[in-house]
């Protein structure tokens, strides 16, 4: 792999026009990565689930360079119907379209950088591969007292032109004070065994609103990892929904500093699982001052083969009075090769606190199940209205309610 | 007068030292030391290759270091890994040729070794260092076919029975203290239940470390033979000293059909002084195993000493039917800390494990909950429920709570609760209106939040308990 690597990163800083200080960076990342390769069972935080084996048996081995001199065709019947949004997206790792057509072009700034900061080194190798191998570095600023008006989607589109390829991405996202945004991540691959990973990071100024909602609810056999780092100032709000199904092989991990006073953050998420896919959210929640509060919420059905993980940490520094913390996991469990783990952490330094986490996990309940039949619905209606009911629950907590919508169609939960 | 009680209380009340003169096996860690070890017990052929077997993949393991609070590196090859009284070159026969300084030291720490002088019916095997010095109600037990001795005499005595359990549930392939245990152990106590009894007694054991650079290594090992019932408690001090103590001990249960084996530990070691110098390292492995049907296994302990306590007592759940319980308290003050916990791997049908786990930090220290439930796909209809608590006092002070959690069987539910509080104004407020003062009313709290933990121990134990909950917490208000 080690010869693929720096092969691969020679070809492409020959082809691209990078500074000579990012060429610089990248390679101090590309030699990291060399060092620690992907992450293995061996690593604490990767414990329920290998990339490294689950990339080596869908995989095999990877191609790191990708060719991004070729534009291509936008599909646009993959676009999300019925909801008036902004663009942006990506084919193959390729941004093609951005599109803020809906909004005021003086309040929203898109800035190309290449500028790296070793700010985000070493918090895993896979941030530090896609350090080294991310191809243009958006930043998309919010400014002052704006709030966009429509949602924007991010497409992640692959096409089966891919294969075996590594993708990595990488935006960057700037709340100024008292902006809000809407951002959907919707992910529809026509590609095969491809290790896509992603890197997002946000800047939360105070007063300001996020609300990230990620959709991989398309079957394929891809393996993805995502990072979100969020970064939050005074009174400043963040929800996280992740909807994990689709993929092979998803790790969604998002890191949240509550740096301000009264901020908060939520995360919840959905694993519908079935056919063998392995998929895990980490969450850390890192309650620095007084008065925050954190929330997370994360059921899962799983089905045949499938096995979810969720290992979310809330840790409080000394200083953080007043937080408020809390955690649940729930888990259903419908074939005898379903797995779920979890690993639900306090770490707690401060006195005044209320944290609690709780995790529960079982088959449906078969009492439910008899009454419903009583009542004249058969064996599988009643399993799906049940199953349908314990995931509600996660969806309502969804603030917006146009996306909550789009989430209740692709899952096919009616009104 | 109350304030003199307490400051005699507030210092720790055992660590005297006995002024004992003692037989030491050279410094260090080698193939000699075992051999000394082995050869001073008079140990047979296979014990004594067992040992080197554990000695040789020693050296190949390396110290763990994933558990949250860190120590400086201990120099295995600078401490003492036997050490006895001289005037056990010979075992005493009889309490009667016991030398009379140890009977006063076992007298100061409250523990009845002369029989017609007890009140409670405790037999207790009193370990000294290295060697256990006496065990006492030899002929009660005896008449009902219960073994209770040292595992030296055991060894001896009963070697068939050793050699078919020891190491069965800890093998000598463990991690590193286990193996480091397995080379070099020293003494400890043997319990064997006959099939169908009832052990008419609580069982005890007391664990004294006198000598300094000693490290204690004790092994125990209780087997409940089908439809055996047995109760067991274990209590630990040593003297106060300036440098860190090592205490790396090896506990291995095993119930067949229908047995019950509830192992209960009041542990005070010394806790190093209000700096944080000097104390007990508590690295102890504890493990049980419910080898047959409905058989059982609980856990109750109470952690108030040592300067660091790393330990996760379990229990693998084999049997159909098995149940596991674990109840815990523990409790750090000043720079104390603990990372604890417990394991439930449920491998047969039908298996239930209970475990309550209650943390209280006060002053510098830090408290880890780490705990596994692993649910084996063969284990149907199983069971979980996990509740752990912890209780903040200072904001100077830490409460984790780590738990793994792993089920992969659809027909059996884990559930799990956690939370982190401090002891709330309103409550403290209530009692103070009622007439206690800060100190009392704390006191009066906390014993209600260990409460369902406390209630799990023998009489006798809870009393001192809830006494050793109030001490070690004496100053941390305020």
């Amino acid at each position: 792999m080690r010869e693929q690597l720096v092969t691969d990163f020679d070809k492409i800083i020959s082809d691209s026009n990078f500074s000579k200080k990012d060429i610089e960076l990248k390679r101090i990342s590309l030699d990291k990565f060399i060092e620690d390769g992907f992450p293995t069972k061996k690593k604490e935080d990767w414990k329920f689930l290998d990339i490294n084996r689950a990339i080596e048996k869908n995989i095999g081995e990877l191609d790191f360079y990708n060719d991004y001199s070729f534009q291509n065709k936008i599909d646009t019947s993959y676009f999300v119907k019925g909801l008036e949004h902004n663009k942006i997206v990506f084919i193959n790792g390729r941004i093609e379209k951005i599109d803020f057509k809906s909004e005021d072009s003086n309040k929203i700034e898109i800035i190309e950088e290449s500028n790296l900061s070793n700010k985000f080194n070493n918090i895993n190798s896979l941030i530090n591969l896609n350090n080294a191998f991310a191809n243009k570095n958006y930043k998309i600023n919010v400014k002052e007292n704006y709030s966009l008006k429509k949602p924007l989607i991010v497409y992640h589109l692959t096409s089966n032109k891919i294969y075996k390829k590594n993708i990595n991405l990488r935006l960057d996202f700037k709340l100024e004070s008292n902006s809000s945004l809407r951002l959907i991540d919707y992910f529809e691959d026509d590609s095969k065994d491809n290790f896509i990973n992603i890197f997002y990071n946000f800047d939360l100024e105070k007063d300001s609103s996020l609300k990230n909602y990620k959709i991989d609810h398309k079957d394929n056999k891809n393996v993805k990892y995502s990072f979100n780092n969020i970064d939050q100032k005074e009174n400043s709000i963040s929800e996280t929904f992740i909807l994990s199904s689709g993929s092979s092989f998803f790790k969604n991990e998002v890191n949240c500093d509550l740096n301000g006073k009264y901020s908060s953050a939520f995360v919840n998420g959905i694993f519908k699982l079935e056919d063998f896919k392995n998929h895990e959210i980490k969450t850390n929640i890192n309650h620095l001052t007084e008065n925050t509060k954190s929330y997370q919420l994360i059921k899962s059905v799983l089905g045949e083969g499938s096995k979810a993980a969720y290992q979310g940490k809330i840790s409080v520094n000394s200083i953080a009075q007043k937080t408020d913390g809390y955690q649940l996991s729930k888990c259903i469990l419908l074939d005898k090769t379903s797995e779920f783990n979890a690993k639900p952490e306090l770490e707690i330094y401060a006195d005044d606190v209320k944290c609690s986490h709780g995790s529960a996990s079982g088959s449906l309940n078969e009492d439910s199940i008899f009454y419903l039949m009583s009542r004249g619905i058969n064996y599988e209606q009643a399993k799906e209205l049940l199953i349908n009911g314990f995931l509600l629950d996660v969806i309502e907590k969804i603030t917006d309610s146009e996306t909550k919508n789009l989430i209740k169609n692709t899952l096919g939960l009616k009104e | 007068m109350r304030e003199k009680e307490l400051n005699i209380l507030k210092d720790y009340k055992y660590g005297f030292t006995t002024d004992i003169e003692s037989v030491k096996a050279p410094k260090g860690l080698n193939q000699e030391v075992i051999r000394f070890i082995s050869n001073i017990k008079k140990e047979p052929q296979w014990l004594l290759e067992w040992r080197l077997k554990a000695f040789e993949r020693l050296k190949a393991l390396k110290e763990p270091d994933w558990q949250k609070p860190k120590y400086p590196k201990i120099d295995y090859q600078d401490l003492y890994y036997y050490s006895a009284p001289k005037s056990f070159k010979e075992k005493p026969n009889s309490l009667d040729d016991l030398d009379p300084k140890l009977l006063d030291t076992y007298k100061k720490l409250g523990i009845p070794l002369q029989e017609q002088k007890r009140l409670n019916g405790i037999a207790v095997d009193a370990v000294f260092d290295s060697v256990s010095v006496a065990t006492t109600f030899k002929e009660k037990l005896t008449e009902k076919g219960i073994i209770f001795c040292s595992i030296s005499e055991a060894v001896q005595k009963y070697p068939e029975l050793v050699k078919k359990y020891l190491g069965t549930v800890i093998p000598i392939t463990d991690h590193y203290f286990a193996t480091l245990n397995s080379a070099v152990f020293t003494d400890g106590s043997f319990v064997y239940i006959p099939p169908n009894i009832r052990c008419p007694m609580e069982l005890s054991t007391y664990f004294r470390i006198n000598a300094s650079d000693t490290g204690q290594f004790e092994r125990t090992l209780i087997i409940a033979d089908k439809g055996s019932y047995v109760s067991y408690l274990e209590g630990c001090t040593a003297p106060m000293r300036d440098e860190n103590q090592l205490h790396a001990a090896n506990v291995e249960l095993i119930a067949l059909d229908d047995a019950e084996i509830k192992y209960s530990t009041v542990q005070n070691w010394y806790p190093g002084d209000k700096d944080g110098k000097g104390g007990i390292y508590n690295f102890v492995t504890k493990r049980g195993l419910c080898k047959g049907k409905n058989s059982k296994i609980s856990w109750t302990q109470v952690e108030t000493g040592s300067a660091i306590t790393w330990k996760y007592p379990s229990c693998i759940l084999q049997g159909d039917n098995s149940i596991g319980e674990f109840y815990s308290i523990a409790i750090t003050n000043n720079h104390q800390k603990a990372d604890t916990g417990t394991k439930m791997i449920h491998l047969g049908k039908n298996t239930k494990s209970k475990i309550i786990s209650k943390g209280i930090s006060a002053g510098l220290s830090d408290m880890t909950y780490r705990g596994l439930v692993d649910i084996s796909s063969r284990a149907n209809n199983s069971r979980n429920y996990t509740q752990c608590d912890s209780l903040l006092m200072g904001n100077k002070c830490g409460a984790h709570t780590i738990p793994y959690i792993k089920n992969k069987n659809l027909e059996s539910n884990i559930e799990h609760e956690a939370t982190t509080s401090k002891i709330s104004e309103d409550q403290l407020h209530y009692c103070q209106q009622r007439g206690l003062n800060q100190e009392e009313a704390v006191g009066l709290i906390v014993n209600g939040f260990c409460k369902e933990v406390l209630q799990q121990l023998p009489m006798e134990f809870a009393v001192e308990a809830q006494k050793l909950v109030g001490i070690s917490l004496e100053g941390s208000v305020g």
